[in-house]
């Protein structure tokens, strides 16, 4: 039986993990490549690593790291964060990426979509959602939360799915860094509106939070960063809890 | 020695990262001459069929995989490669695989079938030596391969399907071993070792 994933998330700025709050008051959280072992061989089923820095001179370092990464664990891992063209697109893959995930360059682009599905597969393309409820229902923002992008998420789901995103991953910027549990109504609209694996981001803070983003929001995967970065809780003893609530979870 | 066969798309660095990892040594070219001298092949893939076909056949490889008889594994989209037909892209694919494949349908599953999935083997097979029974494997693949004579471990989503085959040396695997942990690790080696 596929079993559901839970996704460790690394923001990495300037050579180190850091995490923030609401997308911003970042704290340092470590070696990204340390860190990304260690998950690894707490049993992570994948990682994702989010370039948030996205300067220039960050890049080429960033590409170090994920070379890095890529030789450290085994399992699947998705860069992210300032990757606004094919060509930047192939570098992560070629430095050892097996997705990418694209957030504002699909939103200014969409048709990057089918241009990075026709190089490398669907499953390389993960199309990043950052949406923040507005009065009728949720909105993407682009650049980290700071630009207003289409005003409608759940269609804008839609259609990067129909352009061929291997799967979505859906951030609610109102509970990022809030620990107060995933917007399960934002996860519950889109995953009923596509049929391409959703991941969930955004506001874990407790183990029911991973199980009701799994069971109510009907999503397939949960990212996590906080909670785990700062030793609230590990890897193991999540597992070991999705499990007993009768998730299928990879021991 | 194992020969990783090039063909200019797939993603050749995990499968490289992984035989590093085992310590088995093994070289990336999409030279029929070079890849004479291995001992062992692996054919790679992601992304679409029509297109890896068409990467193949432009560089020679295609006949040369055919007719070179050493121990070949296939992974992910190289598996699919390996058999008559592909629906994807409506592409004639190499034939040494009896069959067809097909795209997952149904309104309960999710497509792609992304995620760490079980492995259960129906018959003995050298690759599973020292793998439990029902171990986890990575997969990603919106295509599939149905149970066939060729089948020696089926995965379940949506109704089960072949995720390893094997006829004669050829082997193909439809999960990524370079990605699944210690357990795909133990495959590469079950591949270099005992097939």
């Amino acid at each position: 039986m596929l079993t559901r994933r839970i996704i460790p998330c690394l923001d990495v700025k300037d050579g180190r993990t850091v995490k923030g709050i609401r997308f911003e008051g970042l704290r340092d959280a470590g070696d990204p490549v340390d860190l990304a072992r260690r998950y690894c061989d707490d049993g992570a089923d994948e990682l994702v690593l989010l370039d948030i820095g996205a300067t220039i001179e960050g890049r080429g370092l960033f590409l170090e790291i994920v070379a890095k990464v890529a030789r450290a664990v085994q399992i699947p891992f998705t860069v992210g964060g300032g990757i606004g063209s094919a060509g930047d697109v192939l570098r992560a893959l070629h430095a050892g990426a097996d997705k990418v995930s694209l957030n504002s360059a699909i939103v200014r682009r969409p048709e990057l979509i089918e241009e990075v599905t026709e190089l490398a597969g669907s499953q390389a393309i993960v199309a990043a959602i950052d949406a923040r409820r507005s009065r009728t229902g949720w909105s993407v923002m682009t650049r980290s939360g700071s630009a207003a992008g289409p005003a409608d998420a759940v269609e804008w789901a839609q259609e990067a799915a129909r352009r061929g995103a291997g799967e979505l991953l859906v951030t609610s910027i109102d509970r990022d860094g809030s620990g107060e549990g995933y917007d399960l109504q934002l996860l519950q609209s889109i995953t009923g509106a596509v049929s391409v694996p959703v991941i969930a981001s955004g506001g874990a803070g407790r183990d029911v939070h991973l199980r009701d983003a799994l069971t109510i929001g009907g999503a397939d995967a949960v990212l996590v960063a906080g909670i785990l970065h700062y030793g609230r809780t590990t890897i193991p003893a999540l597992k070991h809890y999705l499990a007993e609530q009768n998730i299928p979870i990879r021991p | 020695m194992i020969g990783i066969i090039d063909y200019g798309a797939a993603n050749i660095r995990s499968v490289c990262n992984a035989l590093e990892r085992i310590g088995a040594g093994s070289f990336v070219s999409g030279d029929p001459a070079q890849l004479d001298r291995a001992t062992r092949l692996i054919l790679p893939g992601v992304g679409s069929a029509k297109s890896a076909i068409g990467m193949l056949r432009s560089r020679g490889l295609a006949e040369w995989i055919r007719l070179n008889g050493k121990p070949l594994l296939g992974i992910c989209l190289g598996m699919q490669l390996l058999y008559e037909y592909s629906d994807e892209g409506s592409a004639p694919c190499l034939g040494m695989m009896k069959g067809t494949i097909h795209r997952f349908t149904g309104n309960d599953i999710k497509v792609p079938h992304i995620g760490w999935n079980t492995v259960r083997p129906t018959i003995p097979e050298p690759l599973f030596s020292g793998l439990e029974d029902g171990a986890y494997f990575y997969f990603v693949h919106s295509y599939f391969a149905a149970i066939s004579p060729q089948t020696v471990a089926v995965t379940d989503h949506g109704g089960e399907f072949s995720s390893v085959v094997a006829c004669g040396n050829i082997r193909g695997v439809q999960f990524h071993p370079e990605k699944s942990g210690p357990a795909g690790l133990r495959l590469l080696r079950n591949f270099i070792e005992h097939c």
